[in-house]
C-alpha cells in the first residue's frame, strides 16, 4: 500500500497548522525567549544564555520530582493497562448490558479533574469520608495528608480509578472490531482461552493499546490538578510531581527564567520518553504489517 | 473421511414461527469423499448450515451425525472439521509455519511430527518457500491457503468446509486457487462442502450441488440434473444464464393451454390437469416453422450478439421469452414475428413451483 | 464466563463508591455531614442544588464551560478532518515529521504554556473570553483528533475515493457527501475525546478567565470560606459537573461498542 505523493496535501493540513501555530508555536517561542533572559522587571531584561538551564539541571529538588514522576508514571501504566484490558475482556459484547457497562465504566473519565480531586478528598477523609472512615474502623492509621507513603498510594489509587476507564474503553473498542471468523477459526483449531487472547485479541488490539499506553504515559507525566486538590503536593514533597513543581516555581515564586528553562527541559523529557516508548512498543509488536 | 447426515432445523428464537427459522427442517446426507456445493442467494441459510456442520452453531432441533456418530453437541475441535472463511483468518503475529502448526500444538502433538506434517501440507499448498515469513505480510490468496492448510494439517480431518473462500481473491488468481482446491480434493479424498452464491464456482467445483432458497434446500443433484430437470422454479431461474423461461399454462385432457393456444403435450409425458407453469431453458427454445405443432408465435424485441451465440428476446402475451440461438443462423429482425418451439423433450411443468412433469 | 462478569461487577461497584459518596453528601446539610456518618441522608434536602441553580455566579460557570468546550470541539474536529485525510491518503514532503510534531503538542504539559498564554491573550485582548480557553485547549485536542480520525480513515478503502473522483465528484463534495458518512463513528469518537479533555481541564481554563468566562471547575475552588469548607454545596456542584459527561457517553456508546482498531500509531 503505497500512498500517492501529493504536495497539495499540505493545503489540507493548513487549518491544523494555523490552529496549532497559534496555540503552540507562539507560546513556545515565548518560553524559549524567557529561558535565556533574566527578567528583572517588564522593562529590564538581561540576556543570560544557558545559565538558567544549567541551574535547573543542578536543581536537586527537580531531580527528586523527576524520579517521583517516573516511578509514578510507570506504576500507573503497570496497574492501569492490565486492569483495563481485563475489564474490556469482561464487558458484554452487545445489548443493554453493554451500554450500561460502558457508561458506568467510563463515567470517571468525564469528571473535571479538580472534581476528581474533590471527590477523593471527600472520600478519603477519616471524619466524613467513606473510605477514610472504613480504614479507620479497621483500626489502621490512615492519613493522606500526613503519611508520605499513604499519600502516594492514595494519589495512585485515585489515578487508577480515574484513568483505567480510558484503557478499558479503547481496548473494548479494539476487541469489538475483531471479526467473528477469528473466534470461530480458533474454536475449530482448538485454541485455549489463553491462546485466543495471546494470538488473536492482543495482536488485534495492539493499535488501540499503543494509543492507550502513550496517552496514559503523557498524561500521567503531566498530572497536576488531581494531586494539587487532594494533597497539595504534600506531605513534604511526597506527591509533588513535575507539573506541581513547575507551577510552584512559575506562579508561586515568579522565577520566570528558570521556570521557562525548566518547561523546555520538561517538554524534552516527555518527548524523549514517548519516543523511546513508541519505538519499544513498535518492536515489541509485530513488524509484520504490510505497509510498515 | 466421513459421511455426514443432517436431520435438523435451526431457529434463533424460541417462538418457532416459520419466519424465525434460519434453516427449515431438512434431511440430507453428504457422502464420504464427495465434493458438494451449497448454492443460493445471500440469506438463504447456507452459512447457517455450514456452521451447524462444523459445530459453531448447535441446531435448535434434530441431529448432526458424522459416520453415524451423533455429534450434535460436540465441539468443532472434537468433530475434526476444517473450515475456511470468506476472509482469510490468520494469526498475524505468527509465521506461516507457526500458523500451520497451531492446531497441532493445541492437541499437543510431538514437535517432530508437527514439523513433518507442516512440511507436507506446505508442499501440497505450494507454501514451502514462505514457511518462515510472517503470515500477515502475504497476499490474500496465500493467506487463504494458510487458512485451508490449518484445517488440512490435522491427520484425521473429517471434512473441509469452505464459506465463499474466493470472495477476496484477485479475479485472475481465483481460477488457480479453485483448481488447487479441486486437486486437493482428488488427492485427499475428503468430503468438501463449498458455500457460494456464484453458480459457475459451484458447477465447476462440485459433483453434487445443493441449491438453497429461503432457508430450505430446494434441490440436490449434479449440475446436469439441475440444468435439465430443475425440481423447483427457483432452481430453473437461479441456475443458467439467463435463467429458465416460464409461461403460465392450463392443462386439461386435450392438451395445455398456453397464451390462448391449445398445444398438444408429448405422449409419454403425463401432465396433471390444472393451473401450471411451463418452463423451458433458453438453450432449448428453438425457432420453429410457421404453425408447427407445439410452437407459439412471438414478436422479437431484442437481438444481442454474444459472439458464440445470439440471445433473442421475444414478447409473448405480456411475457418475455429468451432464446439462445446458434450464431450461424440468420438472425430475425426486431419487430418481426417468429415461431418458438415451447413444447419439446426439455419442457418442464411446475405446479405450486414444484416439478410435476 | 461467570468469573469474568464478576470482575466487571466488582470493579463497577468499587468505582461507583466515590461518586455515590459525593451524591450522598450533596443531599445532606453541612451540619449533618460533619456531625453524623450515614450511608443515606437522614434529612434529605435539595437546598444545595437550589443554591447552585439560583445563584448566577454558580450556574453561569456551567454555561461558560459548555460554551468553550463546544467551540473547542467544533474547531478541533473541523480542522482535524482535512488534515487526517491528508495523512491517511497522501505522501507529502515532511508528512511523518509533521505527524510526530503534532503529537508532541499532545505531550506538552499545560503548565508549560500557562504564562505564555496569559501574556499572549492579554496582548491581543482575548483574556477572559470563551474563545481564549477554546483556543488554548486546541493544543492537546487538535493532535488527538487528527490521530483518532486518521486511524478511522485508514480503515476505509482508497478505491472509494478513486471511484468518486472518476465519477466526477469534486473533493469538497466527495468529502461531505460520501466520505464523512463513512467515518461518522470516527467523528463521534473524536468529538467525544475532545469534549472530554476540554471539559475536565482546569489549569488553563482557570488561568485564562476571571469573571465573564469563568468555568464551573474554577468556581468550585471558592467554596473554601472563613467558616470552613462548604462540603455540601461542593458535592452538589461536583454532581452537576458529572451529568454532561454522562450524557455525552450515552451518545457515543454505540460507536465504541461497534468497535474500532487503529492502524497507525
Amino acid at each position: 500500500m503505497n500512498k500517492p505523493v501529493n504536495q497539495k496535501a499540505w493545503l489540507l493540513v493548513l487549518p491544523v497548522l494555523i490552529c496549532v501555530a497559534f496555540s503552540s508555536i507562539l507560546p513556545l517561542m515565548t518560553v524559549v525567549n524567557y529561558s535565556v533572559q533574566d527578567i528583572i522587571s517588564p522593562e529590564r531584561r538581561v540576556f543570560v544564555g544557558t545559565e538558567w538551564f544549567a541551574s535547573v539541571m543542578r536543581d536537586r529538588e527537580l531531580h527528586a520530582a523527576l524520579a517521583r514522576q517516573i516511578v509514578f508514571s510507570l506504576s500507573v501504566l503497570a496497574v492501569e493497562i492490565p486492569l483495563g484490558i481485563a475489564l474490556a475482556l469482561s464487558m458484554p459484547a452487545s445489548g443493554w448490558r453493554a451500554s450500561a457497562a460502558l457508561v458506568a465504566v467510563a463515567l470517571p473519565l468525564l469528571i473535571p479533574w479538580n472534581v476528581v480531586g474533590t471527590i477523593w478528598q471527600i472520600f478519603c477523609r477519616t471524619d466524613i469520608g467513606l473510605l477514610g472512615s472504613a480504614i479507620k474502623a479497621l483500626g489502621l492509621e490512615y492519613s493522606y495528608t500526613g503519611d508520605a507513603t499513604q499519600a502516594w498510594l492514595t494519589v495512585l489509587l485515585m489515578d487508577v480509578w480515574h484513568w483505567t476507564p480510558l484503557v478499558a474503553l479503547l481496548a473494548y473498542a479494539g476487541l469489538r472490531a475483531i471479526p467473528d471468523a477469528y473466534y470461530q477459526a480458533a474454536r475449530i483449531d482448538g485454541a485455549s482461552r489463553l491462546a485466543v487472547f495471546r494470538y488473536i485479541q492482543l495482536p488485534k488490539i495492539r493499535g488501540v493499546l499503543m494509543i492507550a499506553v502513550l496517552l496514559r504515559f503523557m498524561d500521567s507525566f503531566m498530572i497536576y490538578t488531581e494531586p494539587f486538590v487532594l494533597t497539595g503536593g504534600g506531605p513534604g514533597n511526597a506527591t509533588t510531581f513535575l507539573s506541581q513543581y513547575l507551577t510552584q516555581k512559575a506562579v508561586g515564586q515568579f522565577d520566570l527564567g528558570p521556570a521557562a528553562a525548566f518547561s523546555l527541559i520538561y517538554f524534552l523529557i516527555i518527548m524523549l520518553l514517548c519516543f523511546i516508548l513508541y519505538n519499544w512498543m513498535q518492536r515489541l509488536g509485530t513488524p509484520g504489517r504490510a505497509d510498515k | 473421511m466421513a459421511r455426514i447426515d443432517l436431520d435438523l432445523a435451526h431457529c434463533y428464537r424460541p417462538e418457532q414461527a416459520e419466519i424465525d427459522y434460519a434453516l427449515l427442517p431438512l434431511k440430507m446426507t453428504f457422502s464420504d469423499g464427495g465434493a458438494y456445493a451449497l448454492l443460493g442467494p445471500s440469506g438463504c441459510g447456507k452459512t447457517t448450515m455450514l456452521n451447524i456442520i462444523s459445530g459453531l452453531l448447535i441446531p435448535s432441533e434434530g441431529t448432526v451425525r458424522i459416520d453415524g456418530r451423533d455429534v450434535t453437541h460436540a465441539s468443532p475441535q472434537q468433530r475434526n472439521i476444517a473450515q475456511v472463511f470468506q476472509f482469510p483468518v490468520i494469526y498475524d503475529t505468527m509465521t506461516v509455519a507457526e500458523n500451520l502448526a497451531f492446531p497441532l500444538q493445541n492437541r499437543r502433538m510431538p514437535t517432530a511430527q508437527i514439523r513433518k506434517r507442516v512440511g507436507e501440507i506446505a508442499e501440497m499448498l505450494e507454501l514451502s518457500a514462505q514457511l518462515d515469513r510472517r503470515a500477515a505480510g502475504l497476499s490474500a490468496e496465500q493467506q487463504q491457503k494458510i487458512s485451508l492448510g490449518r484445517g488440512l494439517v490435522r491427520p484425521d480431518v473429517a471434512a473441509v468446509l469452505l464459506d465463499e473462500p474466493l470472495t477476496v481473491i484477485d479475479p485472475n488468481l481465483k481460477f488457480q486457487l479453485r483448481r488447487k482446491l479441486k486437486q486437493i480434493h482428488r488427492e485427499l479424498k475428503l468430503t468438501f462442502i463449498y458455500v457460494t452464491h456464484d453458480q459457475v464456482e459451484a458447477l465447476t467445483f462440485a459433483d453434487e450441488i445443493v441449491v438453497m432458497n429461503r432457508r430450505r434446500a430446494v434441490q440436490v443433484g449434479a449440475a446436469e440434473v439441475l440444468f435439465e430437470r430443475p425440481a423447483h422454479t427457483f432452481v430453473g431461474y437461479f441456475i443458467g444464464s439467463p435463467g429458465m423461461n416460464f409461461l403460465p399454462a392450463r392443462a386439461s385432457a386435450t392438451g395445455v393451454n398456453v397464451a390462448g393456444q391449445l398445444l398438444a403435450t408429448l405422449p409419454h409425458r403425463a401432465v396433471p390437469d390444472g393451473e401450471l407453469k411451463l418452463g423451458i431453458r433458453p438453450e432449448y427454445l428453438t425457432l420453429a416453422a410457421h404453425q408447427a405443432p407445439g410452437a407459439l408465435a412471438a414478436r422479437v424485441t431484442h437481438v444481442q450478439d454474444l459472439g458464440t451465440h445470439l440471445l433473442l428476446s421475444a414478447a409473448l402475451d405480456g411475457h418475455t421469452l429468451k432464446a439462445r440461438l446458434a450464431s450461424d443462423v440468420a438472425p430475425p429482425q426486431v419487430g418481426e414475428s417468429v415461431w418458438l418451439q415451447v413444447i419439446s423433450e426439455h419442457t418442464c411443468f411446475y405446479q405450486d413451483e414444484e416439478l410435476v412433469a | 464466563m461467570k468469573k469474568r462478569s464478576l470482575l466487571l461487577i466488582v470493579y463497577i461497584a468499587l468505582s461507583m463508591l466515590p461518586i455515590y459518596w459525593m451524591v450522598n453528601m450533596s443531599f445532606k446539610s453541612n451540619a449533618e455531614i460533619l456531625s453524623s456518618f450515614t450511608v443515606l441522608p437522614l434529612h434529605f434536602t435539595w437546598a444545595n442544588y437550589q443554591t447552585i441553580l439560583t445563584d448566577s455566579s454558580w450556574y453561569s460557570g456551567y454555561i461558560n464551560s459548555l460554551i468553550y468546550v463546544t467551540i473547542n470541539t467544533v474547531i478541533s474536529v473541523t480542522a482535524a478532518l482535512p488534515a487526517a485525510y491528508a495523512f491517511s491518503r497522501y505522501t507529502f514532503l515532511g508528512d511523518k515529521h509533521l505527524f510526530f510534531w503534532l503529537l508532541t503538542n499532545r505531550m506538552t504539559p499545560p503548565a508549560v504554556f500557562l504564562l505564555p498564554f496569559f501574556q499572549l491573550y492579554s496582548t491581543i485582548g482575548l483574556m477572559d473570553t470563551h474563545l481564549a480557553v477554546a483556543l488554548a485547549h486546541l493544543v492537546f485536542n487538535v493532535p488527538l483528533a487528527v490521530w483518532i480520525l486518521e486511524g478511522f480513515m485508514s480503515g476505509i478503502a482508497r478505491e472509494i475515493d478513486e471511484t468518486a473522483y472518476i465519477d466526477g465528484y469534486s473533493f469538497p463534495r466527495f468529502f461531505t457527501t460520501i466520505f464523512l458518512p463513512l467515518i461518522k463513528a470516527g467523528v463521534g469518537v473524536a468529538a467525544f475525546f475532545c469534549f472530554m479533555f476540554s471539559w475536565v481541564e482546569l489549569l488553563l481554563a482557570r488561568t485564562l478567565t476571571s469573571v465573564n468566562a469563568k468555568p464551573i471547575v474554577a468556581t468550585m475552588t471558592r467554596t473554601v470560606s472563613a467558616a470552613g469548607m462548604d462540603w455540601a454545596t461542593l458535592a452538589a456542584a461536583g454532581v452537576l459537573t458529572v451529568i454532561p459527561g454522562a450524557i455525552v457517553i450515552w451518545f457515543v456508546r454505540q460507536h465504541i461498542a461497534r468497535g474500532f482498531a487503529m492502524g497507525r500509531v
